[in-house]
């Protein structure tokens, strides 16, 4: 048998490469021109630290870039899209190599590397990874032109109406011409070696009863077709959604490795115009793939109110392309002028839907932090007074009074007048646990009585805790995310100034929205004092044998992930142990953990109104998916909000004798023994 | 004390208002008490059919103001300042009134007297009348007296019996002409209601459904319940959410924030958010099953028996006793 | 349009209410104090007018405990002078407070142009001896309307404006005032607009709270107060016992007692 070796340009005419190298030229310029256009337009944004190490980049690239792993929770996407990228990846690869091989190996040193074994791998890996390219791009056609899933839909594409369409079009172009290229080739050629491009050699067979001045004709045809296709596809990567093939590698690679539940401090006066955003931002934007993960699970979206994330963030690249594309001064909020807002891009009914539960930043494949996008937009309407009555009303309260429910300070300790013990000052003698209670677990009447079972069960645990009584006051986490910087900061100036005079070593608190607050957003201030949420300290005392169920519960129990306590501070096992000490039987819902799906109270929507047109609030939908599980008594929850949510939408919706939504507070409170409960 | 009593016969397109009664009442308890005079004045619009209506005043003092169908107050004040020259009364009684408000406090500053706001109740004691005012949006109370008995009270609307103030007797009637000024402010017309759905933030007594009416056909009886009571169905946010009431309907948080003398509250339990809307309301009664429901904390009387048959029997007593 | 807002500060009701040892007044060391709702909404609609036709906003008040906070949030949202004016006056004599603030008015405009507008609160929760709006009308000699819910300049007429007047009932009325005049602002026309923190700090930063002391003249017709007490409470609701019959015939005793029915 002969050596196999690769015949690169057979049956083209000299002119014709020349051709192809300069069209590949030209190619390439009309490429980096975009690419340094987009890069001219990040470069626009705001300035912004790039926190963590080039290793851990490095890490997040391969396993978020290259491998995808965000996808992992939808098998046919991921099987799709690794397809496509690494059929496109390993058929650039080989191009590049032929290109070597021949242009430089074979012209300079009369020397070819792709011949022998090398060279039949080298065909089998290229027609295998052909074949996965098809294939993935098949699917893709299936899913979106068949299947049509609701978030493929795209009402805002930043580039151009039929991108999505265009771009199959092209690659399936480059995939088959290439078959048929090949399959000529081997058909004229005949070669021994022709079964190890499997796919070109099956096809050849179509060919055979054609001349061989006909095959050679159509095979020019197909080549040349093949490497217009191949330029065309090349220049307009940055021009259209390909472009995510470098954006989305930058966005995750720039992804910033800091807690979620931390909210950027710079730029208290919030976005107005687009390049008010930081030049990360505009990456994210910009790396959007429009795959609609985050509209999928955003409760605002599945409430039916205007906003989906993913158009928001479609907007915001469309407009910061249009901001770069237009000749005019940028519009910084402080040139003097009157800045282009993004009011008409974004709309306020959009911002203020959003919930901040953050199930978009956490399910987004390329690292797009949409809540942090939404709050920043929020603080410009806070300034410009654009909130809804309800909400300033609200924030007004808190400005006088420190909590939301608008009750004087003074009456922040009343919930302990129902214990027949009394709890400690803090502020008047060292305590082990700082009990930092929050706002709704200090006023509303029915999470009042979920503070008395735990301040029960730490008193007949032994706990030394204490609590901050009128000192406390809302720790601001929901008041920053609705985007009101400066009374955030006076809460937290206000609280930090009461801890500062108490002594403890640690902080407890029942509300995993001020847990979140004091855990992140007070951080700094901090002297990295731990905070633990109250089910973290429950867990403890049971496995200390501080705490002892004696009556258990079975009872077969779901535990509904509260977004600030889950996704935000990845706190999951705690609250399931202690049901599972508590003798219950924990049986998961479909939206668990780190998909939980939000209740609608967070990011300061509770003290909104929900949009008349709302098809199902999200308390709704989460308490139909609790009754669902099969057996299933209770709804346990940790969150006063969520008590308060879940117990009235158990009431709308009808399921109130079906499911009893109760605090692990009170869940514990039911398995001790007599004695312990008398002694309250 | 030294003098008579006079008494505005306020009065709202062309009627008495209900204050108007009130005022006369007890009015007529401290002149029969100190054995003085009480006189009611009408101003302008249907002088002589209102004036007929005022039979518990010994006299009733009609100005006529021609075709001006609302004066305004600032007239109003020119003009009892005017009659009280003629009478000399020692007590002034106004409506403290969105209607009359303003004119009570003026005249007492142009006659250089004492005025008492937001009575609602008068004892005599030792011949002299103390008025009790609520003070600080009901939270505190203040007993008073006026300096020599002389002044101007405004009676808080709904505090006295409107019944005592009316009577079958046909008062005299007595023409005054004073000087009608001209003013600066000019009525120009009356805005009716919005029609469409009910304003329930206008009504005097709002029967409020909560979740406890368990469906919509229910609501009928509280429709009803209200219409024997001449007020509206409100509801708390359940409710409203849905769909059996319009959202003008909702009270608390993102609804209508109401202050009626009466809120019957059936079946709701009471969360904060709807808290926020009615606990201004001057009398709540809370009907509700559940006797740890937190609408009983902030309620002035209440009840655990079941709303369906507590409505039917009290909608008939209502019916019954209007009969009468 | 020149727009001068009287605010007045009252106790919060919100925070428990004590009386004073005396009996007759409240413990002012267990109260805190706040600007009054209505008077707020007087703000509120003085700066709806600033935006919608322009004018010229002042807010003024007695001295009184956190009015510096009220003024601050004035000036934060959009007055171009706070002025308090000192000392402290009895909040319960309307006649003393108007006297002090006729005098506040002649200081500033000697006597108002017919392009001013006087906005009080059209009534406070601690008014027992009347309003300040009527008071001060009374002792300017300037006329007066209370209860307005919506204000707007008349079109083509120098000097006049619309004003809306609640009834009851839904029902209100339309009134043409000619300036100067005392309005009493029942509420804006929108609710009062939320002004960021941080504007407030801008405007504690400036500092920007004039001052000025006026000494009333005293008069001595004030209503004489016998006592001042917290009104009985239950605290919680009188529960009535009993089959539905008994509780229907107690409920409606109840109502008429308090002059709910007829």
């Amino acid at each position: 048998m002969e050596e196999p070796v690769r015949q690169t340009f057979w049956n083209v005419p000299h002119w014709a490469e020349i051709a192809q190298y300069a069209g590949g030229g030209l190619a390439v310029i009309i490429f980096l021109y975009g690419l340094w256009r987009h890069i001219k337009r990040w470069k626009s944004g705001r300035s912004e630290k790039l926190e963590g190490t080039f290793g851990h980049r490095l890490t997040l690239l391969v396993k978020y870039g290259l491998f995808q792993g965000r996808l992992s929770n939808d098998a046919q996407s991921l099987l799709m899209h690794l397809f496509i990228f690494w059929g496109m990846a390993v058929l650039a690869l080989a191009t590049a190599i032929a290109t070597v091989d021949w242009d430089v190996a074979h012209l300079l040193f009369d020397y070819q590397f792709l011949k022998g074994n090398f060279y039949l791998v080298y065909e089998l890996g290229a027609d295998l990874f052909g074949l996965f390219l098809v294939i993935g791009l098949c699917i893709a056609v299936i899913r979106r032109y068949i299947q049509r899933p609701e978030k493929l839909a795209t009402e805002n594409p930043p580039t151009f109406k039929i991108d999505s369409g265009a771009l199959l079009l092209m690659l399936l172009g480059i995939a088959i011409t290439g078959f048929i290229v090949e399959a000529l080739r081997l058909a004229s050629m005949k070669p021994d070696w022709a079964e190890w491009a499997f796919i070109g050699y099956a096809l050849s067979g179509l060919f055979g009863a054609m001349s061989i001045d006909s095959i050679e004709a159509s095979h020019f045809v197909f080549w040349s077709a093949h490497a217009v296709l191949s330029f065309v596809f090349i220049a307009a990567i940055p021009y259209s959604k390909a472009f995510h093939m470098v954006s989305s590698a930058v966005s995750v690679y720039t992804g910033n490795n800091i807690p979620p539940g931390r909210v950027s401090e710079d730029n208290e006066e919030g976005v107005v115009g687009i390049t008010d955003f930081t030049w990360r931002q505009l990456i994210q934007f910009d790396g959007c793939t429009w795959c609609g993960r985050c509209q999928d699970v955003c409760p605002a979206h599945a409430a039916g109110w205007r906003l989906s994330p993913k158009n928001v963030v479609l907007k915001l690249n469309a407009e910061s392309g249009r901001s770069a594309g237009s000749s005019k001064p940028e519009n910084k909020s402080d040139n003097g002028g009157t800045p282009e807002g993004l009011g008409d891009v974004v709309s306020a009914e959009e911002l203020w839907g959003c919930t901040t539960c953050a199930a978009c930043e956490n399910e987004c494949p390329v690292f797009i932090q949409q809540p942090r996008a939404l709050i920043d937009m929020r603080r410009h309407l806070v300034i410009e007074g654009e909130l809804g009555d309800t909400l300033g009303e609200v924030l007004m309260k808190i400005t006088r009074y420190g909590n939301s429910f608008g009750q004087s300070d003074r009456a922040r300790s009343k919930w302990t007048q129902g214990l027949d013990f009394k709890l400690k000052d803090a502020r008047k003698e060292a305590v082990e646990y700082l009990w930092f209670v929050g706002d709704y677990a200090s006023y509303d009447a029915r999470v009042q009585e979920v503070s008395r079972a735990v301040a029960r069960l730490f008193h007949a645990a032994g706990l030394d805790f204490g609590i901050l009584n009128e000192s406390e006051k809302g720790t601001g986490n929901d008041i920053r995310r609705v985007g009101e910087e400066g009374l955030f900061d006076m809460l937290r100036e206000k609280n930090l100034k009461a801890l500062s005079k108490a002594k403890y070593k640690k902080i407890v608190t029942t509300d995993p929205h001020t847990y979140n607050a004091l855990k992140n957003d007070y951080a700094r201030d901090m002297d990295g004092v731990e905070v633990v949420h109250y089910t973290e300290v429950l867990e403890q005392l049971v496995s200390e044998r501080k705490l002892e169920p004696s009556r258990p519960l079975n009872a077969k129990v779901t535990f509904h992930d509260p977004c600030y306590l889950g996704r935000y501070n990845g706190v999951y096992a705690s609250p399931r142990k202690v049901l599972r000490a508590l003798g219950a039987e924990v049986a998961e819902m479909p939206r668990t953990r780190e998909h939980s799906f939000c209740c609608g109270a967070g990011g300061g929507r509770i003290w909104m109104e929900d949009s008349p047109d709302t098809k199902e609030r999200p308390a709704d939908s989460r308490i139909r998916e609790a009754a669902a599980v099969s057996g299933v008594q209770v709804l346990a929850v940790a969150c006063p909000k969520d008590l308060v949510m879940f117990q009235d939408a158990a009431k709308t919706t009808g399921f109130e004798d079906k499911i009893a939504v109760k605090d692990i507070a009170q869940l514990f409170l039911e398995t001790l023994n007599q004695e312990v409960k008398d002694e309250q | 004390m030294n003098g008579g009593i006079l008494v505005l016969a306020e009065q709202l397109k062309g009627e008495p208002t209900g204050v108007a009664f009130e005022m006369l009442g007890v009015g007529r308890t401290i002149a029969d008490e100190l054995g003085v005079q009480l006189e009611a004045v009408v101003i302008g619009g249907e002088g002589d059919e209102i004036a007929s209506g005022l039979g518990a005043a010994d006299k009733v003092l009609k100005v006529d103001m021609g075709d001006d169908q609302m004066p305004v107050s600032d007239t109003v004040v020119s003009i009892l300042d005017q009659v009280s020259d003629k009478r000399s009364p020692a007590l002034i009684l106004i409506g403290c009134t969105n209607v009359s408000q303003g004119i009570g406090t003026r005249l007492a500053e142009r006659r250089g007297l004492a005025h008492l706001n937001f009575c609602t109740k008068v004892n005599i004691e030792d011949g002299r009348p103390v008025f009790t005012s609520q003070l600080f949006g009901g939270k505190i109370f203040a007993d008073a007296t006026l300096p020599e008995d002389k002044g101007v009270v405004s009676i808080y609307p709904g505090a006295f019996p409107a019944e005592a103030g009316k009577s079958e007797k046909t008062p005299e009637v007595e023409k005054i002409d004073v000087e009608v000024p001209e003013s600066p402010v000019v009525f120009k017309r009356f805005i009716e209601p919005e029609i469409g759905d009910v304003d329930i933030t206008g009504y005097d007594v709002l029967v409020s459904v909560g979740r406890g009416i368990q469906n919509p056909d229910n609501i009928e009886l509280a429709e009803e319940l209200a219409a024997a009571m001449g007020g509206a169905v409100s509801a708390s946010r359940p409710v409203i959410d849905q769909g059996w009431l319009p959202l003008t309907r909702q009270v608390g948080k993102s609804g209508m924030n109401v202050k009626p003398k009466l809120y019957l509250a059936l079946g709701i339990s009471g969360a904060p958010e709807h808290q926020e809307g009615m606990k201004n309301a001057s009398m709540i009664v809370a009907v509700n099953t559940d006797d740890k429901a937190p609408i009983f904390d902030i309620s002035h009387y209440g009840t655990t028996i079941d709303l369906f048959d507590l409505v039917e029997v009290l909608k008939d007593k209502l019916e019954e006793a209007k009969g009468t | 349009m020149n727009i001068i807002v009287l605010m007045k500060m009252v106790p919060d009701v919100v925070e428990p209410l004590e009386i004073a040892e005396d009996g007759k007044n409240l413990d002012k060391e267990a109260i805190r104090m706040m600007a009054s709702e209505s008077s707020e909404h007087a703000l509120e609609q003085a700066l709806i007018l600033k935006d919608s036709v322009g004018a010229e906003v002042t807010v003024a008040a007695i001295e009184a405990p956190e009015l510096d906070d009220a003024l601050f949030s004035a000036s934060a949202k959009g007055a171009v002078r706070v002025i308090k004016i000192t000392p402290e006056q009895d909040g319960l004599r309307a006649d003393i407070s108007a006297s002090v603030l006729k005098e506040f008015i002649k200081q500033e405009c000697g006597s108002p142009g017919s392009d001013t507008l006087i906005f009080t609160g059209s009534q406070a929760i601690d008014d027992l001896q009347g309003e300040l709006g009527p008071t001060l009308a009374e002792q300017l000699g300037l006329p007066f309307i209370g209860v307005v819910t919506s204000i707007k300049p008349v079109e083509g007429e120098e000097g006049k404006v619309t004003a809306i007047k609640e009834y009851s009932g839904g029902l209100r009325g339309e009134y043409e005032v000619a300036l100067p005049a005392v309005v009493g602002i029942q509420a804006a026309e929108q609710p009062s607009r939320y002004v960021p923190f941080a504007k407030i700090r801008a405007a504690m930063k400036s500092g920007s709270i004039e001052s000025t002391e006026i000494t009333p003249e005293v008069e001595g017709r004030g209503v004489e107060i016998a006592r001042m007490y917290v009104p009985e409470v239950t605290g919680r609701a009188e529960m009535i016992e009993g089959d539905p019959e008994t509780v229907a015939a107690r409920l409606i005793e109840i109502f008429k007692q308090n002059g709910i029915l007829g």
